[in-house]
This record gives C-alpha cells, sequence and structure tokens, in this order.
C-alpha cells in the first residue's frame, strides 16, 4: 500500500544541525522514518510526512529538534480555537486536576 | 478514581519536591482483577501474575470498548505485573493501563516471561497517552519507584512501546533514574522478534502503517458517536417536514421526513465508515475532501434512486439542499478522522479546521434553509 500522505508544507519540524550529535534516537523514535542520518548529524528527508508527534523532540538528548507537538484530534482544536477546555479531548491533560478533565466526542 | 495513585500524587502535591523523593510506599496492583492467574513472591511482595492467554472475557472487552460501552473505564491497576515465571534477569515491559493496550502486550509474549510494568494512563492506550504526556517521563519515574522495581530486577532496563516516545524523554529516565529506555517496535507482535534479535528493531518495525483492519477496528466508536448526534437531527428534520409541508402530518413525514431520515444515515454512513474504509483512495489529502467527495456520490446515488420529477423548482432546490447537507456532514465526520488516523500533523489539522470547518457549517446552513425552503414552497 502507498504511504498515506497528509497536507504539504505545514510541519514545523526543524533541527539544529550545529547541535545534533547524530545519536540517530530521533530516527529510533520516529514513526514515519522523517529523518535520516548525514555524515555527522541527521537531516530531514520527508518533512510531508511528519505527524508532528514530538518524540523525537523530546527524546533529543541535546535538544536539537524543536516541532510543535500537541493533540490533533479535532474537538481539542476546535475548544482549542474558541478558548475552551485548555484545548484537550479524552483522558485529560497531564496534571492531578480532575476538574480538568473532559468527556464526550473523543478521537482515540 | 483508583485507589493506589492517592498516595503518590498526595504526597507529591503536599510537598512540591522532586517526583522521587515523594513516594515512600511501594503500590501493588490488586490481585483480585479478573484477569490475575495468582502471584509470585517477590522483595516488592506478592505481585499478581499474568498469562499471555486471554479468554473470552477479555475479546468481550475489546470489542465493548470498541463500541463504546465502558471505554472510558476499561483500565486496570497500575504497577507491576508478573508475565510467566520472570526472574530477576528478565525484561521489564512498558504499557498503560488501558485494559486492551495491556492485553496486546501480553498475547504478543506467548510463551515468555518477564515483568510487565503498567504505568496509570487513566484508562488511555500508549500513543493518545504519551502524546498527552500522562505516559510520560514523570509517570514512569514515579512508577520505577513506586513499584519497587530495583528490588526486583538485577539489570537496568525497560523495553517501551515505541509508540510511547512522544511522553517519555529516555535521556531524562537514565539520568534521574539509572534505567536504560530501550524504545521496542510499534506493534507489540513484533515484539519476540525485536527480542529474540538482542533487541533490535527492524526499519519495517518502526514504521507506522494505517491498513484497513486498523482503519476498520474504528468504526464502530466513530458510528456510535455520530449515532448520537443522528438521533437528534432525524427527529428535527422529520417535525419540520411534518409541519410544513403542504399535505397533512404524516404525509409530509412520508414525502420529506423519511427521505430525510434516509439521507442524514447515509451522510453518516459516508463519513464514519466509507471515509475510513476508503481513505487511501479518496481524492485528496485533506480529509474534508475525501469526505465531501463520498458525500456527493452518496447524495447522487441517493437522489437518482429517489426518481424526483426535476421540472419544479421546489424538487430541484430539495435535491441542491440534500447535496449540500450530505455532503458537510460526510465532510465534518471525515475531518474528525483525522485524530484516529496515524498520520496527520496537528499544524496540517489546524490549517484544515480554519477553511473546512467554515464550509461545512455554510453548506450545512444552506442545504437546511434550502431543504426548508422546498419543503414549504412544495
Amino acid at each position: 500500500m502507498k504511504n498515506l500522505m497528509y497536507l504539504k508544507n505545514v510541519v514545523t519540524l526543524q533541527v539544529d544541525k550545529n547541535k545534533c550529535t547524530g545519536c540517530g534516537m530521533c530516527m529510533d523514535v520516529c514513526p514515519h522514518k522523517v529523518f535520516k542520518i548525514n555524515s555527522k548529524h541527521v537531516v530531514i528527508q520527508n518533512r510531508d510526512a511528519c505527524m508532528e508527534c514530538g518524540a523525537c523532540s523530546l527524546n533529543c538528548p541535546v535538544n536539537a529538534i524543536s516541532v510543535n507537538s500537541g493533540v490533533g484530534c479535532v474537538n481539542a482544536v476546535i475548544n482549542a480555537m474558541l478558548g475552551r477546555n485548555n484545548g484537550e479531548c479524552c483522558g485529560g491533560p497531564d496534571t492531578d486536576n480532575k476538574a480538568t478533565e473532559s468527556k464526550g466526542g473523543c478521537c482515540c | 478514581m483508583n485507589k493506589f495513585e492517592f498516595p503518590i500524587i498526595k504526597e507529591h502535591v503536599n510537598c512540591g519536591c522532586n517526583v522521587m523523593t515523594a513516594i515512600s510506599e511501594n503500590i501493588i496492583p490488586r490481585l483480585n482483577q479478573a484477569f490475575v492467574r495468582g502471584f509470585v513472591n517477590t522483595p516488592a511482595g506478592r505481585l499478581p501474575r499474568i498469562s499471555s492467554e486471554l479468554v473470552w472475557q477479555d475479546h468481550w472487552g475489546s470489542i465493548r470498548a470498541r463500541w463504546g460501552v465502558g471505554r472510558t473505564d476499561y483500565k486496570i491497576d497500575p504497577g507491576l505485573y508478573a508475565l510467566g515465571n520472570p526472574d530477576n534477569n528478565s525484561s521489564v515491559f512498558v504499557s498503560a493501563n488501558y485494559k486492551m493496550s495491556f492485553d496486546h502486550l501480553r498475547s504478543a509474549l506467548k510463551g515468555r516471561s518477564g515483568w510487565i510494568l503498567v504505568l496509570d494512563t487513566k484508562g488511555i492506550n500508549v500513543w493518545c497517552a504519551a502524546g498527552k504526556g500522562t505516559f510520560g517521563t514523570k509517570e514512569l519515574l514515579r512508577r520505577i519507584e513506586s513499584s519497587d522495581l530495583k528490588k526486583i530486577i538485577s539489570h537496568n532496563r525497560l523495553i517501551l512501546p515505541q509508540l510511547g516516545a512522544p511522553g517519555v524523554a529516555a535521556h531524562k529516565i537514565k539520568q534521574i533514574s539509572g534505567f536504560n529506555v530501550h524504545y521496542g517496535p510499534i506493534r507489540a507482535k513484533d515484539l519476540p522478534d525485536y527480542l529474540d534479535a538482542g533487541f533490535k528493531a527492524t526499519e519495517q518495525m518502526r514504521i507506522k502503517t494505517f491498513p484497513l483492519q486498523e482503519r476498520a477496528v474504528l468504526i464502530p466508536i466513530e458510528l456510535v458517536e455520530a449515532m448520537k448526534a443522528y438521533l437528534l437531527l432525524a427527529i428535527i428534520f422529520l417535525i419540520v417536514s411534518g409541519i410544513s409541508g403542504p399535505a397533512g402530518f404524516w404525509t409530509n413525514t412520508a414525502t420529506f421526513g423519511l427521505f430525510a431520515a434516509m439521507a442524514l444515515f447515509c451522510a453518516i454512513i459516508g463519513g464514519a465508515v466509507l471515509n475510513p474504509l476508503l481513505l487511501p483512495f479518496l481524492p485528496g489529502r485533506a480529509f474534508s475532501i475525501k469526505g465531501f467527495s463520498i458525500g456527493i456520490v452518496i447524495a447522487m446515488v441517493l437522489l437518482y434512486l429517489r426518481n424526483m420529477n426535476m421540472s419544479g423548482w421546489p424538487e430541484r432546490i430539495e435535491s441542491m439542499a440534500w447535496l449540500l447537507i450530505i455532503s458537510s456532514i460526510s465532510g465534518y465526520l471525515a475531518m474528525n478522522f483525522t485524530g484516529c488516523s496515524t498520520y496527520t500533523s496537528l499544524s496540517g489539522v489546524k490549517r484544515e479546521i480554519r477553511w473546512a470547518l467554515p464550509l461545512e457549517i455554510a453548506c450545512g446552513a444552506v442545504g437546511l434553509v434550502l431543504w426548508i425552503s422546498a419543503v414549504i414552497i412544495a
């Protein structure tokens, strides 16, 4: 099956090649083979395949990767646009405050 | 609400200090959970023993969750479980406390022993929980401490699902707890090969695909959610057609209302069933475009089957109304499916919503006005 691709030229992923040490951790955690190693550091080989999950950025030991990651559920995004509910959907945010958990139409 | 979670959280909140020093007691999952098969004695106490064989209750639970029955409460106690007969050299697998995630993991490890460290993700699967941070660095550190893992094993290797990586910073786990995080394959079924290869994942194991079967299992929950809105909408359309039409209430509902109920139903099937099934073959990259396309085809087929006389304006207006309403509903539901898909980015979803949502609302509203007008002037 061909690889499914979403919208072109929207992804916010950036690699700072001056910081990158080429450890390859991002290549391990990326679920869409966005990176490849280029002699000493990684480069983005398939930007449009990135789903902005944020795994690479969080697991980069030298903080060389930046990406605006977040919950991509439509309900969450609409809520965020309307300034409701901190833009959360199912499961609630990473807080211990039960009151911020929301219910209803869910994504996952 | 889980009674096992309070001691940690209370301490953490009260003292506001480092998570690692806040933990004071060892928290063991209950032994009386339905899937537990006895216990093993460890330096950290009696831990529940589980099997890799799923029984009918496990399958039935999955089916129910897929259909949205008890789905938000389909969870198990977080903490450490023993799979088979593990010893201090056995691998530790980290999972979420969504029962289906846990079942996927243990059933993939047939004939093997190991420890399963279940994080409290509030009953959400690994990937979604990682995205929200509940399958996260903090929770993993807490759980390593509260399960007394260090007393039980003699190595420092944790195997996490690759899809847990959006929530867990491996280097921080190493730095704070000393444990080495190994990201295993995306799919639990690849775990045996990964283990046999000496904790090495092939490229194929690291790529998330979205095959037909994975898309299909998501349909029930989409359908159940959409049906709630459908019932309300269908009733409104039936009543409006009854009181606005040219003849008596029941004649009107038979002429306009029943078709409306059917058209709305087909629109939902288009967005919630056909869109996931046909996803790779539908035109456009934006999900709304895929949904609009399905909606237009469905509307054409329905109008053709209805065999209307298109010479009069009421019929023409009503047909136009259905093209707009069906495609907007199908488009909206398809757009909603971006959240279930495995390859859409947040930036992309935001961009799509910005133009597609107003369009869907406008089409739906114009369609509704046209339909009411058509019924009134008929």
